[in-house]
């Protein structure tokens, strides 16, 4: 517990209902989505203006207290838990949309605004924001930027770094750093707005962010191609983007995950196919016409046993719920779900499910695998029980061999969840020695005190 | 004192539920009180994180424990969207067992649920006297609404404007009934519930009608209870069990087709609660519960499914009518269509869909007692909602939220009347 004095102190900056320090209320902020033990911190804290914003971090860097911003917690890599104590900043009450800009296609938002919220109200102005986390009915885009989110458009339209424009933030001493800008180009000074994406709350305070708006595209297809071999699947990923075809989402779902979403919703998947790919193109309607046609060709022509295109949008919608409700099909299965997310260059996507599937034989685990096979980004979701010690160390020793062998493959740890406390201890693996230290060397000489959500990302 | 090791068996029956939920927060999306607090502890992600943190340790703060878990409308729209199917209700509801067991029933509990809640005859008698008396406290605010307020200062009141009690309450005017089926061929056990027997009696009486009009014979014992609702939700399972057994007890003689109600809760609460809670009665009663709960159905869900009450062609230009979706109804029981098509069978209404028609009202039984301020803004989102309807008439299928409905709607100043689904297609017939 904090003292009487410093919890006034922060009572004085937000006001008293905004300084949460009752044992349950910091227990509710000691996790988040990643499966890893709770860490309980002192305080939880919430400003609800800039100003309020500035004065806390700087009241946290006066005392040395460790301080982790919070959106809503959704993160799959222990971004938000509050490693070493100290306070849980919670930016969910600066929440305004400071500015939709139709005529220069950006918006200026407060971190704590929330994602769908935000594409909602984007969208009544007959304007697109691409980013899509599966999670954005609840995350928040600081979250979003802090994690570098990204989703199911992400082979066409990028992850959230591509629609950063700038970010305004706090620095560890409550002054307000300005970086970006609201024009398209923009090449002044140091890119510090891409410091700040990724960087999990450990560069610095989200005040507000400048996004980037695009227009929605005017048509859209949708379609389910079926394998009988996961191999050919793969072909068909690579041939299509060969093509100079670039689904806006490409997704594939494995034997297993086709068998777990089945027995969830009867939707009438074909459970022996080994894999399914769920494509959508999207653009102009005779664009759309076009590539849809030629996608269909392109997925025969690689092997697939049937290609079901989606007549109507209801029939679009039957296809998106399968890959909706594969994680929920999957998490029903067992009491604990470990979705990791490993991602490799598309060419190696066949060695990586090969390689998933052995080692969930090698370690006797459930695995079913699904993701964004355009971009490479998989998730093998392990099915477990993470009461069962036994059990739950094969699962960290599968998870492990998972990302050596993505690594091995020229892929990467994280393709959209982060790296936070999960994975810092594969980071020189993928990296290297010299570029933890530089990492470490701009991390103290930003956050000397090393107080900015301490232990994510490069450890310490 | 505790049986800790009964509180034991009762922690590790929690723990096998609630090791499912994966922290994903997506019940943030969806959770009323959440949207207006914006504190974790309020949504279920965080209450779950607290229980499982008292099952493992009892923290140091069971007492902070309980008022979080408390905290919850227990609308079930967690429920209804949680990807993991995780049954929320369930552990909610045998967390306050538990935390309850461990730090025992308030006295004021004690006495409402044990030595009243529990001996109807002398509740009803309460009440009643109660009723003669509460001119002399109370004030009329709206004719339209039939909403009062309190003339001396109370924080239990405050500044709600509430429902009366009835000069005659429901059993009154109708008990004891047991009619043959008429053209139908159908006949329903009736269970009109707390609220409608002493604040809505023409809700009944409404019901009556509407049975009759169809050739439904009707079986109204004596003896009725409590569904047992409120005692659940405050942890006390016993009150709870001997609730039920009373219920049991009135019904047992009746032949019926269905068990109907016009309460969208003590459906939802004899429906699922009922046999969940009903694992550990003696065989017979367990039997008992399972079958009433097997026949239990909203009374609208009854006239469209059973009766085959179908929506009607009507002139333009009738009363605007709105409707409300309960949350133990549309998420709990997924009924939604059968109450807008029993509107739609009024041929003097027009019916016009409000925006967020299922989302909570925010009354939650005792939530609004113990969360006055919480339950007054969600039900100003719905007030809201109601009034850009430009609806004349909101209707809904619970008196809780006739309760809450009337209450915001009252204290806003607005002209709309609050009616149960029913009672319009009874003033229908005629």
């Amino acid at each position: 517990m904090p003292s009487d004095a410093l919890t006034k102190e922060f009572q004085a900056i937000v006001g008293k209902e905004n300084v949460l320090e009752s044992e349950a209320d910091r227990h509710s902020y000691s996790y988040d989505s990643a499966v890893l033990d709770p860490v309980v911190p002192e305080l939880a804290v919430r400003p609800t203006t800039s100003e309020e914003l500035g004065k806390v971090v700087r009241l946290c860097n006066q005392h040395g207290l460790p301080l982790t911003p919070r959106g809503s917690g959704t993160n799959l890599s222990g971004g938000t838990i509050p490693a070493q104590g100290g306070i849980v900043l919670l930016t969910n009450a600066l929440n305004k949309i400071v500015e939709i800009n139709e005529e220069d296609l950006y918006a200026v938002v407060q971190p704590g605004v929330v994602t769908a919220t935000f594409a909602n109200e984007v969208a009544k102005r007959g304007l697109f924001y691409p980013p899509d986390p599966g999670s954005q009915a609840v995350s928040t885009l600081g979250g979003n930027v802090a994690e570098n989110a990204g989703g199911l458009r992400g082979l066409k339209y990028g992850v959230t770094k591509d629609y950063v424009m700038g970010v305004d933030f706090f620095d560890v001493n409550g002054e307000l750093v300005k970086s970006g800008s609201r024009t398209v180009k923009c090449v002044t000074g140091l890119n510090l707005s891409a410091l700040q994406v990724a960087s999990e709350g450990t560069m610095g305070v989200f005040n507000e962010i400048i996004l980037k708006l695009v227009p929605p595209p005017a048509a859209n297809k949708a379609m389910m191609a079926i394998f009988d071999d996961i191999d050919k699947a793969s072909e068909t990923v690579a041939s299509i983007i060969a093509h100079h075809i670039v689904p806006c989402t490409l997704e594939l779902l494995d034997n297993a995950t086709i068998n777990y979403v089945e027995d969830f919703t009867k939707a009438g998947l074909p459970t022996s196919a080994q894999a399914i790919l769920l494509i959508e193109v999207d653009g102009h309607a005779a664009q759309v016409a076009e590539e849809a046609e030629k996608v269909v060709e392109l997925c025969k022509k690689a092997g697939a046993v049937e290609v079901k295109a989606a007549k109507d949008e209801a029939e679009r919608n039957k296809l998106w719920e399968a890959r909706r409700a594969a994680l929920p099909a999957l998490a029903r299965a067992k009491p604990t779900t470990v979705l990791e997310d490993a991602t490799v260059p598309r060419s190696q996507i066949p060695a990586m499910i090969r390689a998933i599937n052995e080692i969930g034989k090698k370690y006797r685990l459930d695995i079913g695998t699904f993701g964004h096979a355009g971009d490479g980004n998989l998730h093998p979701t392990i099915l477990c029980d993470k009461r069962d010690k036994e059990e739950f160390h094969r699962v960290e020793e599968a998870v492990d061999e998972i990302f050596d062998v993505a690594l091995s493959l020229k892929g990467t740890l994280s393709g959209e969840h982060g790296i936070g406390l999960a994975k810092s201890k594969w980071l020189e693996k993928e990296t290297s020695p010299a570029t933890i230290a530089y990492a470490k060397a701009l991390k103290a000489a930003i956050d000397p005190k090393g107080i900015l959500n301490p232990g994510k990302i490069i450890g310490g | 004192m505790a049986d800790l090791h009964k509180l034991a068996i009762m922690l590790q029956e929690l723990d096998d539920q609630m090791v499912a939920c994966m922290k994903c927060g997506m019940c943030q999306a969806v959770c009323p009180v959440f949207a207006e607090t914006m504190n974790e502890s309020d949504v279920t992600r965080g209450k779950i994180a607290l229980l499982e943190n008292l099952a493992h340790e009892m923290i140091a703060d069971a007492q902070g424990v309980k008022e979080k878990l408390n905290k919850c409308l227990l609308c079930g729209s967690c429920a209804a969207n949680c990807p993991s199917g995780v049954q929320i209700m369930d552990i909610f509801l045998k967390g306050r067992v538990i935390v309850n067991g461990y730090l025992g029933l308030s006295p004021v509990k004690k006495a409402i649920f044990r030595g009243m809640l529990t001996k109807p005859t002398l509740f009803n008698a309460l009440l009643s006297f109660g009723g003669k008396f509460q001119g002399l406290f109370t004030s009329k605010v709206d004719d339209l609404l039939g909403s009062s307020c309190s003339k001396i200062m109370s924080p239990l009141i405050g500044d709600r404007h509430f429902l009366t009690l009835a000069e005659k309450p429901f059993r009154k005017i109708a008990s004891g009934l047991d009619t043959a089926p008429g053209k139908s061929g159908l006949k329903v056990a009736f269970f009109p519930g707390c609220v409608v027997d002493k604040m809505l009696p023409h809700v009944g009486e409404a019901v009556l009608k509407v049975m009759k009009h169809h050739g439904v014979g009707v079986f109204l014992p004596k003896g009725q209870a409590c569904c047992g609702i409120p005692t659940l939700s405050s942890g006390d399972r016993e009150s709870f069990d001997k609730l039920v057994k009373l219920n049991v007890k009135a019904f047992r003689k009746g032949k019926y087709d269905a068990l109907i109600t016009p309460c969208a809760t003590c459906t939802a609460t004899i429906k699922e609660m009922w046999p969940k809670f009903a694992e550990n009665y003696p065989a017979e009663l367990k039997a008992d519960v399972l079958a009433m709960a097997e026949k239990a159905m909203d009374v609208s869900q009854f006239l469209v499914d059973k009766v085959g009450v179908k929506t009607v062609d009507s002139p333009t230009g009738g009363t605007r009518v709105t409707y409300h979706d309960p949350c133990h109804l549309v998420k709990s029981l997924g009924v939604s269509a059968q109450p807008r098509t029993v509107l739609g069978a009024c041929k003097d209404y027009d019916f016009v869909e409000m925006s967020e028609a299922n989302r909570c009202c925010g009354n939650g039984g005792t939530f609004n007692l113990h969360h006055y301020e919480v339950s007054k803004k969600i039900g100003q989102r719905k007030r809201d909602n109601v009034v850009a309807s430009k609806a004349d008439v909101v209707a809904t299928s619970c008196p809780a939220c006739m309760m809450q409905l009337t209450d915001t709607l009252s204290r806003n100043g607005d002209r709309i009347a609050v009616r149960h689904a029913v009672e319009i297609y009874a003033e229908s017939l005629d």
